[in-house]
């Protein structure tokens, strides 16, 4: 979709935050000049065209107790891609089903997913059910846990409108 | 942590109202006062549980681009190439992972054209070479955890 200067206005001025008060939408708009029908009309405009994806909570995975986080890529290949990259998306513990290009020879992979778990071994048995599931038994797969985490931050539009969390 | 708390994670990661009262709203649903969600949602930012309280976007439909980006970076290196990598504004997001490949990052632009000119300055910067994994196909992104 088009976004004009004042959906700009509005996606700068709540990027970091809705305000905790009664009418969080009046007060945004009066930060930004736009009557709070103005904004709750232009904000459900925004999530329909899908240029918001969801609005609330987002979670510090770690803090509430997600410290094992996987990053789980499989070489599959290319004609039972989709098929299996959708496999992996109906399952309930997986965030994230993704396709990207492999680079041979040092990287073989192409259907990339995120698992999230309280511990390591509870995560491994996650993917080795969901291996079974999407029926990815016989496909070389790897499981990158992440270690530290050397920089995270929110959505930042105002620096540049792509910044938008973990989803790459 | 508090069962409220985990009612509230549970129940606000999407659809939070949009209407002139949108915390009462969301409050009545879990059984709250609105001035009860508010508070709590304010502690759970104060204790850095919730990262933000907002929306998600999705920078592709704004025009930007974003993409995953990988290097294999040398143990003994390891500290320096993180400096350099995250001096640039574009970096959204930097984790070490087990694998040759053990530095993965985020990088999001305004243009698309601008993530290969962030590419070649990085591998400029620090003499490696970055795997570029844009995504070809998206099957599921819903990031909703169950506490």
């Amino acid at each position: 979709m088009d976004i004009d200067p004042q959906d700009k206005a509005l996606i700068t001025a709540i990027e970091d935050g809705l305000p905790l008060v009664s009418n969080p939408y009046e007060a945004v708009g009066a930060m930004i000049g736009l009557s709070e029908n103005d904004v709750i009309q232009r904000l459900e405009t925004l999530i329909e065209e899908g240029v918001i994806r969801r609005f609330g909570i987002v979670v510090n995975h770690r803090k509430i107790g997600y410290r094992a986080n996987a990053m789980v890529v499989w070489d599959v290949p290319d004609e039972f891609v989709s098929k299996a990259g959708r496999a992996l998306a109906k399952l309930p513990y997986v965030s994230l089903s993704y396709q990207r290009p492999r680079h041979l020879p040092d990287w073989p992979y192409n259907l990339f997913c995120m698992i999230h778990g309280r511990e390591k071994k509870a995560v491994e048995a996650l993917v080795e059910e969901a291996a079974l599931s999407a029926n990815l038994q016989d496909i070389p797969r790897a499981v990158l846990f992440s270690g530290r985490q050397f920089k995270q931050r929110g959505a930042k539009y105002s620096q540049a409108p792509a910044k938008v969390g973990a989803h790459a | 942590m508090l069962d409220v708390d985990r009612q509230i994670i549970n129940a606000l990661q999407g659809g939070f109202p949009i209407s002139e009262r949108p915390y009462a709203e969301a409050a009545e649903k879990l059984g709250l006062s609105e001035d009860a969600l508010i508070a709590r949602l304010a502690q759970l930012l104060e204790d850095k549980m919730l990262s933000r309280f907002g929306p998600m976007y999705n920078s592709e439909k704004m025009g930007g681009a974003v993409t995953l980006a990988a290097i294999a970076v040398p143990k003994a290196r390891f500290k320096e190439v993180t400096g350099i990598v995250n001096s640039f504004a574009e970096v959204a997001h930097n984790y070490q992972r087990e694998h040759k490949l053990n530095m993965w990052f985020v990088i999001a632009a305004e243009e698309p054209g601008e993530i290969a000119e962030v590419i070649e300055k990085i591998e400029a910067a620090t003499g490696l070479e970055v795997f570029n994994m844009p995504k070809s196909e998206e099957y599921f992104l819903e990031m909703k955890l169950a506490i």
